[in-house]
């Protein structure tokens, strides 16, 4: 599987980056590429494919939620799950998420652990046909 | 126990570090707009968003403390932001405070030092941000619902704000590569920046394709429709006015995702490609992000390596020769041109390990910058910082090295060299006093010089100091040079001021000070007139990875001599040596140069005088204290990287450390600095100080 993590914090994408790819369960081993914001996640996109996209919200230029539009507006990207994280704290942006269609929410921080249940479930979610 | 490797937790210091280096930045910037009465609300914003980040990483790493005070500080910078508070200098004073907490988190976080109390200044930003306004329910929105749900509360809040003003709303719709979407974005941004302000890019669906996309870039700005088109130019470009809607009850809610159309306009969309399969795996694989970060000690690994790989390149150098010498020239030449080609990729591989050690000053200049501040509203002076050359780059090591050391300086200048406000004015001097930080590259130096328009020094005290602790004899006081004087400065014990404040003057003198410049391979040097002020001049070699040594051999020892503390090297003409008090000094273009004969400093024995034809002079140090070296032979100049003697000899003084020469050889690196400072100062002799002045 592979996955897209946009975060304008290096040491967040490591950290996501480690709890994923220990995930070594055969066969559903990840392979987690880096972008560090929104931009940088549109140029990644379309060297894809990804199962999914794992985005911060709050970042300058073109933000998780926009970038999350983007690909729900875009048929070629219709198969892409989308987790959202954030720190914790506005609703508003939240809210926006999940109607934007938005597969999933974890809020900063985060241990490894839920980090993984989260796109558990995503990924459990998407196969669902939801 | 925090979460995360190793990996993962040491990339969280070194972020953590620079978002509070950001942070201070942004913080610094808004405290400078503020004094000018100027607003920036992407610096408030920016703030924000490095504390934002931080709170989020304190979290994930478990840095609890880290988290609670960037907690308290988001909180206040958020509301600021969305405009529920006032921006005041109190504000600014007490974020500012929070930086200098930060850092004192952060060192607990790395070396487990004492962590500082949080609750006073907690106390106060709540009280700051007690008075938030709740003027959240003002006007609803009058935009289109599927605008509004794709913006963070920031970025409504700025569209809100812009509006409000009498702003119009655009969006430019323009169409970029993907490979070169940065630069392109960079130019319409740089474009469109007259007209107003640009509040968030939104990538429409339509038109995206494997190497082109296309953004809405939302505008709020006073021109109109033509005036955007033509500034910006191009021919992949429409500006569309965003219509505003009657205000309707609060913000109508999207059901379905799906029903979000892309923000309308007529252009035709472009048939979506679907990605070729193959280029996709092929880019994929590809290093998203541009940088890298790497530790400074794996750079120094790589670098012994280099050195390694010198030491191969000197006994290539030498076969070749014995080669030649034997008679096989052909052989000889092939290998010469070999050693050529490997010479040049080597000192390439150098050199580019060099440059990626190489960070510029603005790292400890912005600190610099907040401390002036900090003190000069303490001690209660006006001063102002004027910093040029914070481009300039050196080596990260010595970067970290030198914060302290330049605090001290600085500290020093506000505290002791400007003078208080009333002092300033009845002197005629501007009320305003003036620290001015200049860094400019000297050859294979860097020259940092920190220069006040304050007091100066006073020569009649620093002379009683002297005297008063042992380092001058009284009688000897009425003769010193002015330059003599100013460096009795560096002296221990000696200060500059009878009242010790609790800015300077903690126990840590100009003495501290040079001894870790000079631990850095650099000089001090200080310049002062009464009444219009001091400047320090510190000068420092541009890397210690790897320096350039002239090598030396004295009684049968080789030595290497750092070519930084070098400054020439002649033939010793015995007819020029005088003596002065019980002193060798060598007559040199009219002045005295006072010499030291390295056998008999290192207590070597002397070669017999029938094996001596001639010795050499090397005339070491920079600036105003300089000792001419007396050895046997000189020969040649040598890059080496220099090893540390271990902590057993770490005591030995007079030497920098060890290094391996190209004949596998060992040879001992001299510490200039050290030897100046021993042999000058053992002398005794205030006429070999100094005294050599070009």
């Amino acid at each position: 599987m592979r996955i897209l993590i946009v975060d304008d914090s290096s040491a967040t994408r490591t950290f996501v980056r480690e709890a994923l790819e220990a995930r070594d369960t055969p066969g559903a081993s990840s392979e987690v590429v880096e972008a560090d914001n929104g931009l940088e996640a549109l140029r990644v996109l379309p060297r894809g494919p990804y199962s999914l996209v794992i985005s911060d919200i709050n970042m300058s230029g073109v933000n998780g939620l926009e970038l999350l539009n983007f690909i729900r507006s875009n048929k070629s990207y219709e198969n892409v799950g989308v987790l959202l994280i954030s720190t914790q704290g506005s609703e508003k942006d939240k809210e926006r998420g999940r109607r934007l269609g938005a597969d999933g929410y974890l809020a900063k921080p985060f241990t490894a652990d839920e980090l993984r249940q989260a796109v558990n479930d995503v990924v459990a979610k998407r196969s669902a046909g939801g | 126990m925090a979460e995360g490797t190793d990996k993962a937790r040491e990339e969280f210091l070194s972020e953590a570090q620079e978002l509070i280096e950001g942070l201070s930045r942004s913080l610094l910037g808004l405290d400078e707009l503020q004094n000018s009465g100027a607003e920036d609300p992407s610096l408030i914003n920016e703030a924000f968003r490095y504390v934002h980040t931080l709170k989020g990483l304190s979290g994930i790493f478990s840095a609890k403390a880290i988290g609670t005070l960037a907690h308290r500080v988001e909180d206040a910078l958020d509301a600021l932001r969305l405009g529920r508070l006032p921006l005041s200098a109190e504000f600014i004073d007490v974020l500012l405070r929070t930086v200098e907490l930060f850092w004192q988190l952060l060192s607990h976080e790395k070396d487990g030092d004492e962590p500082p109390d949080l609750q006073p200044i907690l106390a106060r930003i709540r009280r700051l941000t007690s008075e938030t306004s709740s003027q959240q329910s003002r006007e609803e929105f009058e935009f289109e619902p599927a605008l509004l749900a794709v913006l963070t509360e920031y970025e409504e809040h700025r569209l809100r704000t812009c509006v409000e003003r009498g702003l119009d709303l655009f969006k430019v719709r323009v169409r970029f590569g993907l490979a070169t979407l940065d630069k392109e974005l960079d130019e319409v941004k740089l474009r469109l920046a007259p007209l107003g302000e640009v509040i968030t890019y939104l990538p429409t669906g339509e038109a995206a394709s494997l190497d082109a996309i296309e953004l809405d870039l939302l505008l709020a700005s006073g021109s109109d429709n033509n005036a955007i088109t033509q500034a910006i130019g191009g021919t992949n470009v429409t500006v569309e006015q965003v219509p505003r809607r009657a205000v309707g009850p609060a913000s109508s809610p999207l059901s379905k995702p799906q029903s979000l159309e892309p923000l309308t306009s007529n252009r035709t969309a472009m048939p979506t490609q679907h990605p070729d399969s193959e280029i996709a795996q092929a880019a994929a694989i590809r290093s998203v992000s541009q940088t890298v970060r790497v530790d400074i000690r794996k750079l120094d690994v790589l670098m012994n390596s280099v050195g390694e790989l010198a030491i191969l390149r000197g006994a290539l150098a030498r076969m070749t020769e014995r080669l030649r010498t034997d008679g096989q020239r052909q052989l000889a030449s092939e290998l010469h041109r070999i050693y050529r080609s490997f010479d040049r990729r080597l000192s390439e591989l150098q050199g580019g390990i060099l440059e990626v050690r190489m960070v510029p000053l603005s790292q400890v200049f912005d600190r610099l910058t907040r401390v002036v501040r900090q003190i000069s509203r303490d001690v209660d002076k006006s001063v102002r910082l004027v910093v040029t050359g914070s481009d300039t780059e050196i080596d990260k090591l010595i970067v970290e090295e030198l914060s302290d050391p330049l605090m001290h300086i600085v500290r020093n200048a506000i505290d002791h060299g400007i003078e208080p406000r009333e002092r300033r004015l009845e002197i005629g001097k501007p009320e305003i006093g003036i620290v001015a930080l200049n860094a400019f590259q000297k050859g294979n130096h860097v020259v940092l010089e920190v220069e006040d328009d304050g007091g100066g020094i006073d020569e009649k005290f620093l002379i009683e100091r002297a005297v008063a602790s042992g380092h001058v004899a009284a009688s000897e006081a009425s003769v010193l040079s002015r330059d003599e004087i100013m460096n009795l400065i560096f002296l221990p014990g000696v200060t500059t001021r009878q009242e010790v404040s609790d800015y300077s003057g903690r126990g840590v003198g100009m003495d501290v000070v040079k001894t870790n410049i000079a631990k850095l391979g650099g000089v001090i040097d200080l310049h002062s007139e009464r009444n219009i002020g001091t400047k320090i001049t510190v000068t420092l070699p541009i890397t210690l990875a790897i320096v350039s040594a002239l090598l030396v051999r004295c009684a049968g020892n080789t030595f290497a001599l750092p070519l930084n503390s070098v400054s020439e090297a002649f033939s010793l003409d015995p007819g020029r040596i005088k003596w002065i008090d019980s002193r060798e000094v060598y007559t040199l273009r009219g002045a005295s140069l006072p010499l030291c004969r390295l056998d008999q400093l290192l207590e070597l024995t002397p070669l017999p005088a029938s094996n001596r034809k001639r010795r050499f002079v090397v005339v070491a140090g920079l600036g105003s204290r300089r000792l001419g070296l007396v050895t046997d032979e000189l020969l040649g100049q040598e890059d080496i990287v220099i090893k540390s003697l271990g902590k057993s000899l770490k005591q030995v003084r007079g030497f920098a450390g060890a290094t391996e020469l190209g004949d596998q050889r060992v040879a001992l690196v001299l510490d200039v600095a050290a030897i100046i400072e021993e042999v000058l100062r053992g002398s005794e002799g205030r006429e070999l100080v100094g005294s050599l002045h070009e």
